[in-house]
């Protein structure tokens, strides 16, 4: 039964992570008083990267292949949400727009590298522990996963810690709550959303590698087939909130293991389009508990998704 | 032959407009021009890659005599109207709509061009001069569930599906009943992902399946995430619409290959020929049109055999996997000793056998 439970959660970690990953980034993008919709197209841009510099240096690299794929994928995401920034932000163009414009770009970039690359495979970049620990049924639970897994957590408590206990993760906030004080104290607005977006772009790039070197060692057009959706809806669900992110995101990933689960075992009474829509109904139905009492503390930025024109 | 994009199509059709008196004059002494509109780009390794393989032996076939045009990356929406209709002004005279959701688009189009032959695969719908095809991958199905039941030792087998319909029905059906056959103990696990592209949601399920005992798994889902799965977790698995083994060089047992080259081959020399009528195909083993890949190099000779069997059975008609008596997953008999499900029956399928664990 243990190890039932431990095969379980180890599935889990891997459908949640990659979610995890893109939403962290989002979510200071979004503090610093920035929507950024391109999380999709920056994910699939990460992925085709990893793979394909992964692919290419496999041979001359060997084990450095597949960090150099992921620290590739990072630069590739956040050189992707540059072109949002700029748009958004020196051009003060509508950020909604601008967004869903770089999602539909990317989806169409990484079809267009990626086409020479479907087909390939590459070694998987699995747990790098020792396989006495890594493969053992108990101890997986812990050694078992991809470095990018552990990553992950570090990076939700590390934004945590630097939006709640350090001086610039203040500013950050400040900046997203309210754009105007900021800047007429001498606070660089234009400068630090500029670093946010390209954080949180490296994060999606990251994200989207972990679909194309770790759960799937290939490339598939369109691969992470709307997980940038469910990492965006995920940062309101968390309430702009590091350690609700990390819970909804498990939380998401319980509900789809589950529902593969109940499937398979046999759980037929209720129609397999239910199971599917089960995170979707949860999310609407926290929401609406979130919304009716108002005390549980949703941080929404003031100061999101609006353009930041000082001279006006 | 040439490669359309949408850019130099739209510009082919302009500069085809500008000259139609040329065009016509020509025509008769040109081959007969066939034209094909794909789903997803023709290095998808799945889908739309079989038909083109498909495009390129009618064309090796039929030298000189065809030319063979296509757009890949056709929306099943209204957008494939404009589409194929291009085609036809451009004088292609046998169209082939490679997707089900093209199906009214079809309709509509056809009733434009009633001198232009369309086919439409997968569908249902059919006029004068649109026909429809589609092939028996079931039969495929059966091959794999016998392999499945004969390799399995825990005799609890997987099968990640994408959604309830028809055809994913009769895989599920198919593989479950001849795995039954040689083991009958034998029970399937059936995961619906909703989906027929999802590779991170293919591969928890299938980690869900040998989670949760199954030791042999096929798939009806496009990705080759689940056989990579496979491949990690020691368990056998089938490719699904070609030979998949780079994926899971050790655990693919064999996989079913779709082969359309026959179909459009003879339909091709029909229209050619004026022999060309609209129909109902729907082809298998017998035609060429499922063709079973090759098999892994540790699978034992006497499973071999009894796959190589259920081939030689389908091909001559004396082996029909859906022979009663059959009973559905509430034990209630579906189909009577000795009888076999008609055509009809086969197309319109809405429940599983039992053994089924859904």
């Amino acid at each position: 039964m243990l190890t039932f439970i431990i095969d379980a959660l180890v599935t889990v970690v891997g459908v949640t992570t990659p979610i995890l990953l893109a939403a962290t980034g989002e979510l200071v993008v979004e503090k610093s008083g920035v929507l950024n919709l391109g999380i999709e197209g920056m994910m699939l841009i990460g992925a085709v990267t990893g793979f394909a510099v992964a692919l290419t240096y496999g041979d001359n690299m060997g084990a450095l292949a597949p960090w150099l794929g992921v620290l590739c994928a990072a630069l590739a995401g956040a050189a992707s949400s540059m072109l949002f920034a700029v748009l958004v932000l020196t051009l003060g163009s509508n950020q909604v727009a601008t967004g869903l414009a770089l999602t539909i770009f990317g989806i169409g970039l990484s079809s267009l590298v990626g086409a020479g690359y479907v087909g390939a495979v590459i070694p998987p970049f699995d747990s790098l522990f020792p396989d006495s620990l890594a493969g053992d049924p108990l101890w997986r639970v812990v050694f078992g996963y991809s470095p990018l897994v552990y990553f992950a957590l570090i990076m939700v408590f590390a934004v945590g810690w630097f939006l709640n206990r350090t001086r610039a993760g203040l500013i950050l906030r400040a900046v997203g709550e309210n754009d105007i004080s900021a800047h007429s104290i001498g606070y660089p607005v234009i400068a630090i959303r500029y670093a946010a977006i390209a954080f949180g772009g490296a994060l999606a790039g990251i994200g989207g590698s972990y679909f194309s070197m770790v759960i799937t060692p290939m490339w598939a057009e369109q691969m992470t087939a709307g997980r940038g959706w469910i990492a965006l809806a995920l940062v309101v669900f968390a309430g702009w909130r590091a350690g609700r992110l990390l819970a909804g995101a498990y939380f998401f990933g319980i509900l789809m293991t589950l529902e593969l689960y109940a499937k398979a075992s046999g759980f037929s009474f209720l129609p397999s389009q239910f199971w599917a829509s089960m995170p979707y109904i949860m999310a609407v139905a926290v929401l609406a508990f979130m919304s009716a009492r108002d005390v549980t503390g949703s941080e929404a930025p003031a100061c999101l998704g609006r353009p930041f024109l000082p001279s006006t | 032959m040439s490669t359309i994009t949408r850019r130099n199509f739209v510009q082919a059709a302009a500069a085809g407009l500008a000259l139609p008196a040329l065009g016509r004059s020509a025509l008769a002494a040109e081959p007969l021009k066939t034209g094909f509109i794909y789903l997803g780009p023709v290095g998808d390794f799945g889908w739309t890659w079989a038909h083109d393989k498909g495009r390129k032996a009618m064309l090796a076939a039929l030298n000189g005599q065809v030319t063979a045009d296509y757009v890949e990356n056709v929306k099943e929406d209204a957008s494939a109207i404009p589409i194929l209709k291009d085609l036809a002004q451009q004088g292609h005279k046998l169209i082939f709509a490679t997707s089900y959701g093209y199906m009214d688009q079809c309709v509509e189009v056809a009733k434009q061009f009633p001198d232009v032959k369309f086919e439409h695969c997968t569908g249902y719908k059919t006029a004068d001069n649109l026909g429809t095809y589609n092939s028996r991958f079931h039969q495929g199905r059966a091959v794999e569930g016998t392999i499945a039941g004969m390799m399995s030792k825990s005799g609890v087998i997987g099968y990640l599906g994408s959604y309830k319909v028809p055809e994913v029905v009769l895989g599920v059906n198919s593989f479950t009943l001849s795995a039954q056959a040689v083991n009958p103990k034998i029970t399937t696990k059936l995961v619906m992902i909703d989906s027929w592209f999802d590779p991170a949601k293919e591969a928890a399920a299938v980690e869900t399946l040998a989670n949760l005992g199954c030791d042999v798994v096929a798939q009806h889902t496009d990705s080759p995430a689940g056989l990579q799965v496979c491949e990690k977790r020691k368990v056998w698995c089938f490719g699904q619409g070609a030979d998949m083994a780079r994926f899971a060089p050790k655990t693919q047992l064999t996989a079913i290959e779709d082969i359309w080259g026959p179909y459009y081959i003879s339909r091709a020399k029909a229209a050619l020929d004026g022999t060309w009528k609209s129909d109902n195909a729907w082809w298998g083993f017998k035609e060429g049109t499922v063709v079973m890949g090759p098999y892994n190099k540790t699978l034992p000779a006497d499973v071999a055999a009894a796959a190589d069997k259920i081939i030689a059975g389908w091909k001559d008609g004396s082996y029909d996997v859906f022979t009663g008596e059959i009973k559905d997953q509430t034990g209630a008999v579906k189909v009577p000793k000795g009888e076999h499900m008609t055509d009809d029956k086969l197309a319109t399928i809405d429940w599983y056998v039992q053994g089924v664990q859904s």
